[in-house]
């Protein structure tokens, strides 16, 4: 190390490698700095599972075709239409063939799963779990000869006129602070993990919100790209963010904090109110918008409700269900008013009308008088021990980011290209991510885009 | 809460897995999970038996070590395995041998023996122990045969009952498969499993060993030992019979089958057990369960022994060298069998118990 490199990749995570191995095997000599001890490389890809791509017909590991089109549409509905509609329909694209390209790069693909996930035609899923996957891509990124620093967290960045001369950084790596290349790739992520940097949308109410991945991405790359004349993109209050367990830890809980048991039961707030129709829409739907509304209830808390006839009914739960024998009883472990709650159960219970519960489809079990209704999946609550998940919203990755082209090439303020600065991944998801999401993208976008980014950059590098 | 600590901390990790889920591919281990919401103690022993310590689960999982969460499944499975052991041998009075099973135990009932049968020689006659015999019979000059086949006829059967007493109860504790019963296709299934260590594989890129960079080196080795002993013990089955059925005894010609067997199953125990061993060593400790490395290494140093002395007694047994050989190698197949339902040995015979267990699961869910 010391010497000056074709690409310099910041990040460590699935845009980064992606792009770090694109970029070696398109000749170029490739640094990837991971700010992150070795242990936690790879930030929130750590916690990833599965990834949605294009294909026309079933394979070993997706039951059925998933075309582009179809793709499209799940996006525009997804974001309301808040997409780039030219990068994400070659996103879309170009995930067609990720889906072997990264199985070239040493990744594994599980053979399709049975059961707890309705995901088997349009997401394949990583054999091991995202780390798995990780291992493989810095196995194969360093036996290409791809230099990986970890502990290397950059701290400035020399741009001048939307061109990309050096990064700094805050532990010397072979003696140097300052790392000069050819070309860069910025692949560091959002902002998620910045609570005060959330607080300026959020304001104090950010403090109650749990983070569910890597502390590491704190979005100094973003902030330092967009103070440097980065385009920016995207609306900085969007996110992706559901209901997680309220005892999880602040960072890095992972995916084994959520709850999918709302469908089963009522969601209060900590006046022991119901507020939002629990019964609306059915996953993965219903997973995406719990996160959002339980930011907007006060002290960001809220309690599912239900009782001991549905606990198999969902995916085992890490922390226990809070139980009592009475709703008073319950009321008491949850520090709820015992009379307010048990007045919010009798009327929920009184409100619902007989039918048929069947959780796998949007079912005619509703309540009739009772505000606001639950309109599917409807059932008393009326068996004790009565059971209680407490929740807070865990943010999964921010959508505000750098704005870029189909090369993946940075577009400074003034609406040029960047010379040679190209992003990848979070950092840049806005740009196919207005709002809304869809299970699996995050890697799509990391996957798709970190080539072209890798490619682009050696091309432009070797030239 | 559980019988032992190690016991509520892999509940705890089955629990967490059981949320996480992202290990299902890797092993038997997270599908035989699954199919169970809470975890009684055979429950946990049958999971811990089913791991085959491939370490993949670890390298891959995001919430390994410094993680909070603290999740190291293959250690605490391994930990678990061999209190397992020991929960349930028979006699239950022997079930602390599995504590002391070290390297010494065995050597000392090897040596033990092998000074008995030398002494057993001496008494008879001195000159026989330093003497060259040659040609068929030669063994028997130190020992008769009946007095040996006695001696390792008793301590295999032994052996044996030992083995299926404890099985029996493991095998009861892990509970009626959800929803089967033994079956020929189990029974095949387990058999193949077993015989290929499906789940030494890490998933399909081998076991991780001192690095995170899979290898099939732990796998080439367990199937040289494995095999390596099952060729030496048809070496002996077939001596036994030509013994008794055709009145040939031994030694035989190098060309004759059982020589040939042992030939080649002997070349396993010795290459097989020197690589575990090495492979062991080299392993990052944070897979280990270092509190059983001693009946480990006792299994494994028992079995390089007798590989060895039965080689060297092949090589030499047309020397003055035969008598100590064959008294060392009688030794040390002796201190094998008896230690055999007391060490490291079950884990091969639990593991099928529970492969077979949780083929007949998988079987039963189709
Ligand atoms: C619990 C959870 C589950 C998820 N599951 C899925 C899923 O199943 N499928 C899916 O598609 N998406 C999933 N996502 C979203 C997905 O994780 C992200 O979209 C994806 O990982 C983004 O990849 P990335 O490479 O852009 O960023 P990351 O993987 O987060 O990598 C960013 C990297 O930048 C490094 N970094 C940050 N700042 C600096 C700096 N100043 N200097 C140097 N390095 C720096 C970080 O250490 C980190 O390594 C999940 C997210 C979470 C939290
Ligand atoms: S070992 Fe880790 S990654 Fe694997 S299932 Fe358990 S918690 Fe999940
Ligand atoms: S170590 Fe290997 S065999 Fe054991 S549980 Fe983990 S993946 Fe399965």
């Amino acid at each position: 190390m010391g010497s000056k490199y074709d690409v310099l990749v910041i990040g460590g995570g699935n845009a980064a490698l992606c792009a770090a191995i694109a970029a070696r095997r398109g000749g170029a000599s490739v640094l990837v700095l991971e700010g992150a001890p070795k242990f936690y490389r790879g930030g929130n890809t750590r916690h990833t599972r599965n990834m949605r791509c294009a294909h026309d017909a079933a394979t070993e590991i997706l039951t059925g075709p998933y075309t582009e089109e179809e793709f499209w549409e799940d996006l525009l509905r997804v974001t309301g239409g808040q997409t780039d509609e030219v990068l994400a329909r070659h996103m879309i694209r170009e995930s067609k063939d990720i889906l072997n390209w990264i199985v070239e790069q040493g990744v594994r693909w599980q053979p399709s799963l049975g059961g707890t996930l309705s995901l088997g035609r349009t997401n394949s899923f990583f054999l091991g779990g995202g780390r798995a996957m990780l291992n493989a891509l810095y196995l194969t990124a360093e036996r290409l000869g791809v230099d990986v620093a970890y502990d290397a967290e950059v701290t400035d960045l020399v741009i001048e006129d939307g061109m990309f001369l050096a990064a700094r950084l805050k532990r010397p790596i072979g003696g140097e602070t300052e790392i000069r290349a050819t070309s860069l790739v910025a692949a560091a992520g959002g902002f998620e993990a910045n609570i005060e940097w959330l607080k300026q949308y959020w304001g104090e109410a950010a403090d109650n919100f749990l983070i569910r991945g890597t502390p590491y991405n704190r979005g100094s790359i973003l902030k330092m790209l967009l103070a440097k004349g980065v385009q920016e993109v995207g609306d900085p209050t969007q996110c992706h963010a559901v209901a997680i367990d309220a005892r999880a830890p602040k960072f890095d809980g992972g995916i084994i904090t959520r709850h999918d048991s709302v469908v089963f039961g009522i969601v209060v707030n900590k006046h022991a109110e119901r507020f939002y129709d629990e019964g609306e829409d059915i996953w993965p739907k219903r997973y995406a918008i719990w996160g959002r509304l339980v930011a907007a209830q006060p002290d960001q808390i809220a309690y599912i409700i239900f009782d001991s006839t549905v606990v198999t009914s969902f995916m085992p739960t890490l922390f226990p269900p809070i139980a009592g024998q009475t709703v008073a009883e319950l009321a008491g472990k949850l520090t709820l008013d015992p009379v307010a709650l048990e007045k919010t159960i009798t009327e929920f219970n009184a409100a619902v009308r007989p039918g048929t519960f069947d959780h796998t489809i949007l079912d005619d079990c509703v309540t009739e008088g009772v505000t606001p209704p639950k309109t599917h999946w409807a059932r008393k609550i009326e068996t004790p021990p009565f059971l209680a998940y407490p929740v807070r919203p865990g943010i999964t990755f921010t959508y505000l980011g750098t704005r870029v082209n189909k090369e993946s090439r940075m577009l400074m303020a003034d609406g040029k290209p960047s010379a040679n600065m190209f992003a990848a991944g979070e950092i840049m998801a806005g740009n196919v991510l207005g709002k809304g999401y869809a299970a699996g993208m995050g890697m799509t976008i990391g996957s798709v885009f970190g080539r072209i980014a890798g490619r682009e950059a050696a091309k432009h590098a070797r030239n | 809460m559980h019988g032992t600590r190690i016991l509520d901390e892999a509940d705890r990790l089955m629990t967490v897995c059981n949320s996480c889920r992202y290990c299902e591919g890797l092993c038997a281990v997270f599908p035989a999970m699954e199919m169970r919401r809470a975890f009684s103690d055979g429950d946990l022993n049958y999971l811990a038996n089913l791991c085959h310590s491939c370490g993949a689960c670890y390298v891959d999982c995001q919430f390994s070590p410094p993680h909070e969460f603290n999740v190291n499944v293959p250690q605490t499975l391994a930990i678990a395995r061999a209190e397992s052991y020991a929960a349930y041998a028979w006699p239950r009075a022997l079930s602390g041998a599995f504590a002391r099973n070290g390297l010494v135990i065995s050597i000392v009932a090897a040596l033990s023996m092998a000074a008995f049968i030398f002494g057993f020689a001496a008494l008879n006659d001195r000159s026989v122990l330093f003497g060259v015999h040659t040609g068929p019979g030669a063994f028997y000059r130190l020992m008769p045969h009946n007095a040996m086949a006695a001696l390792f006829s008793a301590a295999f059967l032994f052996a044996i009952l030992a083995l299926v007493m404890s099985v029996r109860a493991f095998w009861r504790d892990i509970g009626t498969p959800i929803g089967g019963r033994a079956d020929g296709g189990s029974i095949f299934q387990a058999i193949r499993d077993a015989g290929e260590l499906r789940y030494l594989h890490g998933g399909g890129v081998g076991c991780y060993n001192e690095d995170d960079k899979p290898t099939d080196r732990r796998k080439l080795f367990h199937h040289l030992t494995f095999y390596g002993f099952l060729l030496c013990f048809a070496a002996t089955s077939v001596g036994t019979l030509y013994h008794y059925l055709l009145g040939r005894e031994a030694p035989y010609p190098w060309w004759d089958l059982p020589a040939v067997l042992g030939t080649l199953g002997g070349i396993g125990l010795v290459v097989g057990p020197v690589g575990l061993f090495i492979a062991k060593s080299r392993r990052a400790p944070e897979l280990l369960d270092e509190s059983s490395s001693g009946m480990d290494v006792g299994f494994i140093a028992m079995l390089f022994l007798t590989g060895l002395t039965g080689m060297l007694l092949l090589i030499l047994r047309e020397t003055a060298a035969m008598g100590p050989l064959l008294a060392l190698h009688l030794g040390a197949v002796f201190a094998l069998f008896i230690t055999m339902p007391y060490g490291k040995f079950v884990h091969g015979i639990y593991r099928f118990a529970a492969l077979l267990r949780y083929a007949q699961e998988r079987r039963t869910e189709a």
